[in-house]
């Protein structure tokens, strides 16, 4: 049974589980923290195609198809599979998920997708609409490079507060409560902009978000950090992630010690040239699916939430003066079912 | 969220992001300009040297550094150059031949017509507009005012 | 003496009028495609005015490399333009000036474009 705790919560009572997980990057990620994590690297990140599209597409199939593995399931056997990623239409997950022949859920969260996957497979998995579901995302440097901001050889200085974006993916298979890592609970966000407009600071535009939706949960559930092990954001990343701490405090909440964030997990800022740090659906995926996913099987980590940020503008938005408004969605990752 | 307002956010924002490092732009933009300057101004003596009249070799100054600039964006090494330069690459014409070829380069997935011939100038497209145009009504002023 | 004197010139300028974009980049919210714009049309008028044809004198290099000069062509063709034909003159120097390097431009992207392929900057 799902039920709703406080205005935005929902527990769930028969914690589904993640029963398969995998994670795949590409050569920034295989030089990072989170390498040995990580289930497929290939330095080339073309993956074998001849655009960055088909590469997203193609980096798609081989995350769903190892978590499936992993899983000891086949595709015949995944009732669901919610996927999305930041190219127009998404279309590095449909012709990701072209070949799989499972009903196909599309999402579009941005970066946020993952934790959005996550939460919706859950509740579909917990009150029995799914047997098992997957979710999966993906993002690309080149492919977001060049739909979001400037074409890969022309010569643009990066800000300081600027992320890179992570050529990376991650999948999660979702099934009957059995093993850790265990969802128990999901809080969706509603969009917040606070105004901030600069596309090289999506940190600072993401951070209210994250902010909103964390203190939801901690109204909601009559919890704060000290019930956790760890608060994960998805890629506030360096600016984001201490705006994010400053605007809990100002709430009464001090998360120091308690949070961590991909985009600074993914990346090692002090050798690799990535200015604030990660971002993309792929960087949190990459990291939950493998590092965070692991820890918590392994009992490492006993109860994390998991909040997935993403930044809901476009191009055209943009370029008419709007601001970036911003969401986040949280899920509460546990070793044990209740 | 207790009420935080935007220019509120904005402060905070501002305090927490760090600032650009002019300290180190803006010195690099006068070295590195300069030196693409200085070899312009080079090209030009080579082809007065070789007798090309000189209205003629800031001409070809300008399609010789156009040609080097697109060479370096095509053998991916211009963004090397241009991430240290910042304006330093992109004032000079180097800059707008750069902002041709990269897209070419980059849309050509999508297409010899509607990718590379297509998007070539959504980059560089403004520098046209705005600078022929301003230059048609400079024209216009002076053909109406009789001040040539 | 003289050469060198000339290359420092040349240096000098262009080092200051790149340095002067640099200081626009960093301290306004001028974005990089916006700064060519102002540039290319201030460009234009400085040469509308007769300012800019005294500093490609000094400097050479350093005052026709940079966009601005690129604008100041666009000026003196047009004038040189309107004296040779009258109104149709308005509409063809600008152009006629900046067809070295608007032709340059298109056709050596498109040759690079057929040859080259865009590579991951990781």
């Amino acid at each position: 049974m799902s039920t709703r705790q406080g205005k935005y919560t929902v527990k769930l009572d028969n914690a589904p589980s993640i029963v398969g997980f995998a994670a795949l990057g590409s050569k920034r990620e295989s030089e990072g923290p989170m390498a040995q994590y990580i289930d497929i690297l290939n330095a080339d990140s073309m993956f074998g195609q001849t655009t960055w599209e088909k590469a997203e597409s193609q980096m798609q199939r081989q995350v769903a198809e190892c978590a499936i593995n992993k899983a000891n399931l086949s595709t015949q056997g995944i009732d669901y599979v919610l996927a999305g990623d930041l190219l127009n239409q998404c279309i590095g997950s449909h012709y990701g998920m072209r070949e799989m022949d499972i009903p196909f859920i599309g999402l579009y969260g941005a970066c946020s997708t993952l934790a959005e996957g996550l939460g919706l497979g859950a509740v579909l998995v917990e009150t029995g609409a799914a047997r098992t579901v997957m979710t999966v995302t993906s993002s690309h440097f080149c492919s977001a490079e060049k739909q979001y901001r400037f074409p890969l050889a022309y010569g643009g200085v990066r800000a300081p507060t600027s992320q890179w974006t992570v050529t990376g993916a991650g999948a999660a298979v979702l099934g009957k409560g059995s093993m850790p890592p265990y969802v128990r609970a999901v809080s969706f966000g509603s969009i917040e902009d606070k105004g901030v407009k600069d596309l090289n600071n999506m940190g600072a535009a993401m951070a209210p978000a994250a902010a909103q939706t964390l203190q939801r949960y901690f109204e909601d559930t009559l919890t704060n950090q000290d019930n956790y092990d760890l608060i994960l954001t998805g890629d506030l990343s360096l600016v984001g992630s201490d705006l994010m701490q400053s605007l809990m405090m100002r709430e009464g909440y001090d998360l120091s010690g308690k949070h961590a964030d991909c985009g600074l997990m993914i990346y090692d800022r002090d050798t690799q040239p990535v200015e604030a740090g990660g971002s993309g659906c792929g960087c949190s995926a990459a990291v939950v699916c493998s590092y965070i996913a692991q820890s918590i099987r392994e009992g490492k980590l006993q109860n994390v939430l998991f909040v997935g940020t993403g930044a809901l503008m476009s191009p055209v938005s943009v370029q008419q003066g709007e601001s970036i408004p911003c969401i986040a969605h949280l899920v509460h990752l546990s070793a044990t079912p209740v | 969220m207790s009420k935080l307002s935007n220019q509120a956010y904005e402060e905070m924002s501002k305090k927490a992001s760090p600032p650009s490092r002019s300290g180190r732009n803006i010195p690099l933009a006068f070295l590195i300009g300069g030196a693409i300057c200085t070899l312009g101004e080079a090209f030009i003596n080579l082809y007065m040297y070789l007798g090309v009249p000189e209205k003629d070799a800031f001409s070809l100054c300008s399609v010789t550094l156009v040609f080097l600039a697109i060479l370096f964006t095509g053998f991916n090494l211009y963004d090397d150059v241009a991430r240290y330069g910042g304006a330093g690459t992109l004032v000079p014409i180097t800059g707008f031949a750069n902002a041709v070829a990269s897209p070419a380069l980059e849309f050509k997935s999508e297409g010899y017509i509607m990718g590379l011939g297509a998007k070539m100038f959504v980059i560089a497209g403004p520098v046209l507009v705005y600078g022929l145009s301003a230059g048609i009504i400079y024209g216009l002023i002076l053909y109406l005012f009789k001040l040539y | 003496m003289d050469i060198f004197m000339e290359y420092l010139k040349a240096f000098l300028v262009g080092g200051v009028i790149c340095a002067i974009g640099q200081v626009l980049i960093d301290y306004t919210k001028m974005t990089p495609a916006r700064i060519l714009v102002s540039f290319v049309v201030a460009g234009v008028v400085l040469g509308a005015f007769g300012l800019y044809q005294p500093l490609i004198d000094f400097a050479g290099g350093g005052a026709s490399v940079p966009i601005l000069g690129f604008g100041s062509t666009i000026a003196k063709g047009t004038l040189d333009a309107v004296r040779e034909k009258g109104l149709m003159g308005a509409l063809t120097g600008g152009a006629t000036a900046a067809a070295a390097g608007i032709s340059a431009s298109i056709f050596f992207s498109l040759i690079i474009a057929l040859i080259c392929k865009p590579k991951d900057k990781s």
